[in-house]
């Protein structure tokens, strides 16, 4: 089975914001969730990047590790999903997680946050792929369907790749050899604890 | 006419000679966009988060990558069960080896028959109002922190996720008749509070734990004024830091409420543990103490020994309960 990876190329994201608006649209996410986002850092100064940002599907993630109810798990592809049946609302994975991924619906709201939500890679939940009751609770399941995250497949200049680890660390590296730099491969040292030699 | 064209000339040399040194330095610069870009380890060591501009309408979602999480992930993963467990589990034990040693520290000039009245009804009723809150706020706390570990193995996931959820609101609701209850035992016992001379000495004694001594105390004595101030400020940091979590973002970010649990977590398993000898003492560890919140009277004889000087303002006061009130059980002597 793959490992599969987010990789944004953050000389090639051109903050258009396609792949947020693609996520919303394509699980329906509720108000107020993004499950991912473009941040762009030194914004109108020299050496300015974007960078989209999701759930990087950690290797050993924190919000697992830190869940009182162990409602997390993590699938084959290495993809980590949570059950939102099981989930409380606690707050913990928030604290926990370096990429600001798990957002809940209600926050702010006396404490009652609701269920958690965040990027699901495409992948649903423990509910039986593709129906109703898993696209309601957590959207698309298009990995089950063997379609890629639509993010990173509609990405308009092939900055954002989503796929097996190793595969994208390669492409990435011939860029970045063919173009003669690379800002790096954002994340992957927090989420991964390696990185991509450039 | 001559001039004109010489002006022109001129001019066009000046503005010729200007592209020409504006254009040198351009030239010079190779193409080499990651020169100055912004690096994400160097943005790391020097703030230990990234953060940026965003232009969706949430902007908490400016925050890049912040990996302290991970220190918090220790805390709440290794340290914290290991502070909860030493003094939860040291507590028992001690209180557990005191009881086997020492046993029910009794009344030793028996019942006189006579009782004073030591707490008045809304001083009671206030206690158990915080207690029952105390009870459920400290269960359903330390579910969050043990109860993956000791209690869903054997409930199963569906039947413990069921009863987090229930903790979990119990947890937040009953936060605020705990910190009500906590600011009235604040201001209605801070008068007899106040640490003074005589629990100096009621501490050098050892509080009459050992052996069959007896120091003087007024109205609290200085076990009792630690309990209360335990209660006082450790209330106070449980429900502050307490609702610094419950209302997210107001006021601190994730820093901020990864320090607000760290704090919560910590004050409240110790708070736990004071709290389980409180019970003890005044249960079975001591006779005739429980009645001091139970009925609100307490034997004069019960009160000569733990709180004599009390006692005797009191006595000078009012006088005891005559008649009013037989005692329920016989003499323990």
């Amino acid at each position: 089975m793959a490992r599969m990876k987010f990789l944004c190329d953050a000389d090639r994201c051109i903050e258009c914001n396609a792949c947020v608006t693609a996520c919303k649209n394509e699980h329906e996410v509720p108000w107020g969730i993004n499950r991912r986002r473009v941040v762009t850092i030194n914004d109108g100064k020299p050496g300015e990047r974007s960078i989209s940002m999701a759930c990087m599907h950690c290797t050993d993630a924190p919000c697992a590790a830190v869940c009182p109810v162990n409602c997390f798990y993590t699938t084959a592809d290495a993809v980590v999903l949570h059950s939102k049946d099981l989930c409380i609302g606690c707050g913990y994975c928030f604290y926990a997680c370096p990429f600001g991924a798990p957002q809940y619906p209600k926050v702010g709201n006396f404490g009652s946050r609701g269920k958690m939500d965040k990027c699901t890679y495409c992948a649903g939940g423990p509910e039986a792929d593709g129906s109703k009751e898993e696209y309601e609770k957590y959207g698309a399941n298009r990995l089950a369907e063997g379609k890629l995250p639509l993010c990173a497949e509609m990405c308009s200049t092939k900055s954002l790749l989503a796929g097996d680890g190793e595969i994208i660390a390669q492409i990435y590296k011939e860029r970045v050899t063919k173009r003669g730099y690379g800002s790096g491969a954002w994340g992957w040292k927090t989420a991964y604890r390696e990185t991509i030699e450039s | 006419m001559a001039s004109f064209a010489r002006f022109i000339r001129l001019a066009f040399g000046a503005w010729a000679l200007l592209l020409l040194v504006t254009a040198v330095p351009a030239s010079a610069q190779q193409v080499n966009p990651t020169a100055s870009a912004v690096k994400e380890q160097q943005l790391l060591q020097e703030l230990n988060r990234i953060q940026g501009r965003v232009s969706i309408p949430d902007q908490r979602s400016r925050v890049l990558e912040q990996p302290q999480g991970r220190e918090w992930r220790e805390f709440r993963m290794v340290t914290l069960p290991w502070i909860g467990g030493v003094a939860i589990i040291g507590m028992i034990a001690v209180i557990m080896i005191f009881y086997l040693t020492r046993g029910m520290v009794r009344l030793e000039s028996g019942r006189s028959g006579r009782t004073v009245v030591r707490f008045n009804g809304f001083e009671r009723f206030v206690h158990w109002m915080t207690a029952t809150c105390f009870i459920i706020l400290a269960i359903s706390g330390l579910n969050v922190t043990f109860g993956r570990q000791l209690l869903l193995p054997l409930i199963g996931f569906e039947a413990f996720s069921e009863w987090s959820q229930w903790a979990k609101y119990a947890h937040n609701y009953l936060s605020f008749p705990f910190t009500l209850g906590v600011v009235l035992i604040f201001l209605m016992w801070i008068g007899g509070n106040i640490p003074g001379k005589v629990d100096i000495e009621w501490a050098k004694r050892g509080g009459g734990l050992i052996g069959h001594d007896h120091p003087p105390a007024y109205r609290f004595n200085g076990g009792q004024k630690m309990i209360y101030w335990i209660v006082v400020l450790g209330g106070g940091l449980v429900a502050a830091s307490g609702y610094a979590l419950m209302f997210p973002f107001y006021g601190t970010g994730i820093e901020g409420m990864q320090m607000a649990q760290i704090v919560h977590a910590i004050v409240a398993v110790l708070f736990v543990a004071a709290m389980i000898g409180h019970i003890y003492i005044g249960t079975i560890g001591m006779e005739g103490a429980f009645e001091a919140m139970g009925s609100g009277e307490v034997d004069v004889n019960w009160a000569r020994e733990h709180h004599r000087l009390w006692l005797d303002e009191q006595m000078a006061r009012t006088g005891p309960n005559d008649g009013q009130r037989q005692p329920a059980s016989a003499p323990a002597e």
